[in-house]
Order: structure tokens, then C-alpha cells, then sequence
């Protein structure tokens, strides 16, 4: 098939950039979106231009660094993949395809598509991990009781990678999603408790920090979060903040 | 205390329980005003009762406009704030692909609440206190009789101020068909109870403004029959 594409292209943090049309010919609906930027990208090289800089790792949805707002959703219009996952067959011959970076003040753009989600490791070094020592002779896991449905809940929101989409899709910018996730798999488990209140108090207020908005509940983080993160978890961090605030 | 309330948490469960407070205050507004489509003499005594009741005049009134305040300025704080953390806009941005109209445009939806209320203090509520409080008629009375009822009748005898009225109510219900559950959601409440709060939040939020709107449209239609 035979694309049009609009591409967001900025030299560098200080540079304005703008958006540049490309024409991608021969695409095969089996590639993946990335794989569709690689040909582009290739194209361009052999032109001796700069090829378009974007986030990619594992190319198997779970690292969580592919990013891309395209034709105004992360990650596409698909539901609960990431950007790598995404087949060139949800497009159509002819189509036009809007390629941008995410957008939020918390998530400055390095280059072309890349942006710095390094606001989100400093939200996870405020507070999301347990104190353990691994020396060695750590405690069997299995020896606490857990009840499977909250190990179960756990695990959802642990699955959430850190991708950024849920900030991306906000017309907040809020990153309330992410650190949901991140203060629930802690909150529902035994070893989380512990150090449960500090958690929620710093992390919250680091995100808080950073420049994030403010959630409205729109409830669009949750539709477009690769990992489908509930937003049962940003109610589960307002009543751990309460607690945490009140008593 | 101060870093607690300028969080972004403290500020949703701040913008939710004056939503409740509201929520449950135009409940007890429409039950009031509902009594004027059966009884003339149960919405004056109603009313009266509401105008010169010292508790709902010095104690609820006052926290009803504190609330009412607080919504609004929390709410229009918050969405700069909000607005100012997507420095650089989308080139296109597809809002509808993942979140409902009304979720998406509270502002909007209050904003034109706010002009209603605006409207609403002018026409009934300054009156009502120079009346009261200014010329120191307590009564209630004009013309040997109580003179809410035929108050009410005149607010709807134009076409247009009942246009208005209908308009602003309908922008209530997009208002809460979001903002009721979105309420429950920030204060935390999300268990085996959120669906029938969904439920619940949809249709409070048809029925009430839809309750106004008929009283608005009855008492037009009745007077322009006559």
C-alpha cells in the first residue's frame, strides 16, 4: 500500500519543529508500524537525509519505549497494544497518517518523535519499591499468604510498562494512571504495606512536581493503555492518598 | 497541611465533595419547585419556609454559596492547570476516540451553569435579598397574599428566558452524566457498587434537569393558554 505520512520533525529540545510530509510506497499490510518506519527511514538515509529519530526496544510490546500519537491516539487506533504491535493492516491505501511525539510539559521532546520520560523514573525512585534485602536468605515469597484475587490484581497493574500512553492520551496530561499502577501493585500485597503511606505521599507528590495535570476521571488513559490498566487503580490511590493523608 | 491541600488528590476529593453537596441540594431545589406544578399553596408555604427559615438562611445558604463558589473557581483553576500541562498542542488529536464529549468538556458545561447561576442571583436571588433583608419584609406577602407562586409564574412568561433555562439545564445533565459518578471515582469509590453509582449518576442526571425543564415549560404553556 501506498501512505501518506505527517511527521513531527524537531532538530533538537530547542529547536520549534514542525510537521513534514513523507510518501511510503510498497507496504506490505503484514509490517508493523515500526517496521514501516524503518523503510521510511532507510528512503531517507539513502537520500542522505537525517532519518526520523523514535523510541523503539524489544519490538515485542513490553519494554514500553515505542511511543508515537498517531492519527491522534498513542499508539495508534488500535486497543491494547503498543506501537510495535501495530499492523500496517488497520490502514488503508492512500491513507494519511499524523505521526507526533507524545505531548506534555513532564515529557519534553529530545528529538523528532523522541521525548524524555524521565519524570517517570524520578516518580518510581519517590517511592515505587519495597525496602528488601536480597542477600540471600530472603524469605521464601510463598511463605506470606496472599489471597489469588488480590495477587491477582496485583499482577494487572504491575503489567502497566511505563510507556507513557496514559499521559499521551490525557487532555490533562495527567500521569495519574501510571502511578496508580504503580502504587496498587505495592498497596495489594503484604510486602507493600509496610512502606505503603510514604509511597503513595511522595509519589504522588513527585508526580505533582513534575508538571503532570490534574485527572477528570475522562477515562482515557484506560482505554488506551497497552496493558489495559483499570482505572479501579487511580479510585485504589485516591483512598491509599486519603488514608495516608488523613489518619 | 497546605502541601496536602495544593495536591493534585486533595484537590479532585475537594472538587468531588462540593459536587455531592450540590448534587444533593438540587435534589432538595427541584422537590421544592416540583410542588408549583400541583399546588400553589404547597410551593408558597414551601417556599416561605425555605426565604425565612433561620437555619437554611444563615447557616445552609451560606455554605450553598461557598460551594457553589468553590466549584466553580477550583474547577476553572484546575482546568488552566490542566490546560498549561500540554504546553505544545496535538496537530490532531482525536479526544473522541477514547473519552465521552461531557468528560471531555466540564468547562464548557459549567461554564455555561455559571452563566445561568450568574442569571439566576440577578433575577430571583438579589431580589429576593433586597426584599428581605434590605426593605425588611419578612412576610412574604403582596397584596394580601403570599407572592411566590405568581413570582415563579412571571420568570416564565418569555419565550426567550425559558429558551435560556432549557439550555442551561440540558448543559446541566452533560455536566452530571460525567461528573456524578466521576464524584465517587476520585473520592476513591470504585468496588462491586460502581456500576449501580454509573446507574445511578445517569439517571440523576436526566431526570433532575429534565424535572426543571418541565416546570419551566408548564408553567409557560399554561400561562400563554391563558
Amino acid at each position: 500500500m501506498n501512505l501518506t505520512l505527517k511527521i513531527w520533525r524537531q532538530k533538537g529540545p530547542q529547536d520549534k519543529g514542525q510537521m513534514v510530509e513523507y510518501k511510503v510506497t510498497d507496504i506490505s499490510e503484514h509490517m508493523s508500524f515500526l517496521e514501516m518506519m524503518d523503510v521510511l527511514n532507510e528512503s531517507l538515509v539513502a537520500k542522505d537525509e537525517v532519518p526520523i529519530a523514535f523510541d523503539h526496544d524489544c519490538r515485542e510490546g513490553i519494554c514500553g519505549m515505542c511511543s508515537l500519537h498517531i492519527n491522534g491516539e498513542p499508539h495508534g487506533p488500535d486497543r491494547g497494544i503498543t506501537t510495535c504491535q501495530l499492523h500496517m493492516r488497520t490502514f488503508k491505501d492512500g491513507d494519511t497518517i499524523y505521526i507526533e511525539p507524545w505531548r506534555a510539559k513532564a515529557f519534553p521532546v529530545i528529538k523528532d518523535l523522541v521525548v524524555d520520560r524521565m519524570a517517570f523514573e524520578r516518580i518510581q525512585q519517590a517511592g515505587g519499591y519495597i525496602s528488601v534485602n536480597t542477600s540471600g536468605n530472603t524469605q521464601d515469597a510463598n511463605a506470606i499468604p496472599i489471597s489469588k484475587y488480590n495477587a491477582d490484581l496485583s499482577m494487572d497493574a504491575a503489567a502497566c510498562i511505563g510507556c507513557g500512553a496514559c499521559v499521551a492520551s490525557c487532555k490533562n496530561s495527567s500521569a495519574m494512571l501510571f502511578v496508580a499502577a504503580k502504587v496498587s501493585q505495592f498497596a495489594l500485597l503484604p510486602q507493600g504495606k509496610v512502606e505503603a503511606k510514604d509511597r503513595v505521599l511522595n509519589m504522588v507528590a513527585q508526580m505533582d512536581l513534575e508538571g503532570f495535570g490534574n485527572c477528570t476521571n475522562t477515562g482515557a488513559c484506560e482505554v488506551e493503555c497497552p496493558k489495559s490498566i483499570s482505572l479501579e487503580n487511580i479510585a485504589r490511590m485516591n483512598r491509599e492518598y486519603l488514608k495516608a493523608s488523613i489518619i | 497541611m497546605s502541601e496536602i491541600l495544593s495536591s493534585s488528590i486533595a484537590r479532585k476529593v475537594a472538587m468531588a465533595l462540593s459536587a455531592l453537596f450540590l448534587i444533593i441540594f438540587l435534589l432538595i431545589h427541584l422537590a421544592v419547585n416540583l410542588t408549583s406544578l400541583f399546588s400553589a399553596d404547597v410551593f408558597n408555604q414551601a417556599s416561605h419556609f425555605m426565604g425565612t427559615n433561620p437555619l437554611i438562611q444563615f447557616a445552609m445558604q451560606p455554605i450553598l454559596i461557598f460551594g457553589v463558589v468553590f466549584h466553580f473557581v477550583m474547577g476553572f483553576v484546575l482546568e488552566l492547570k490542566n490546560k498549561k500541562s500540554r504546553n505544545v498542542k496535538y496537530v490532531n488529536y482525536n479526544g473522541a476516540a477514547n473519552a465521552s464529549w461531557m468528560s471531555r468538556n466540564m468547562a464548557i458545561s459549567g461554564g455555561v451553569i455559571l452563566i445561568f447561576i450568574v442569571i439566576h442571583f440577578l433575577d430571583f436571588w438579589i431580589p429576593e435579598l433586597n426584599t428581605k433583608y434590605v426593605l425588611g419584609d419578612m412576610s412574604g406577602m403582596h397584596g394580601g397574599e403570599f407572592r411566590y407562586f405568581e413570582e415563579l409564574q412571571h420568570k416564565f412568561m418569555s419565550p426567550v428566558k425559558v429558551g435560556v433555562y432549557v439550555i442551561a439545564f440540558i448543559l446541566l445533565a452533560l455536566h452530571l452524566a460525567h461528573g456524578f459518578q466521576s464524584a465517587f471515582q476520585s473520592m476513591g469509590f470504585n468496588n462491586k457498587y460502581t456500576k449501580f453509582v454509573k446507574n445511578l449518576g445517569t439517571i440523576y442526571s436526566i431526570v433532575i434537569p429534565l424535572g426543571f425543564i418541565i416546570i419551566a415549560l408548564y408553567h409557560y404553556f399554561i400561562q400563554i393558554n391563558h
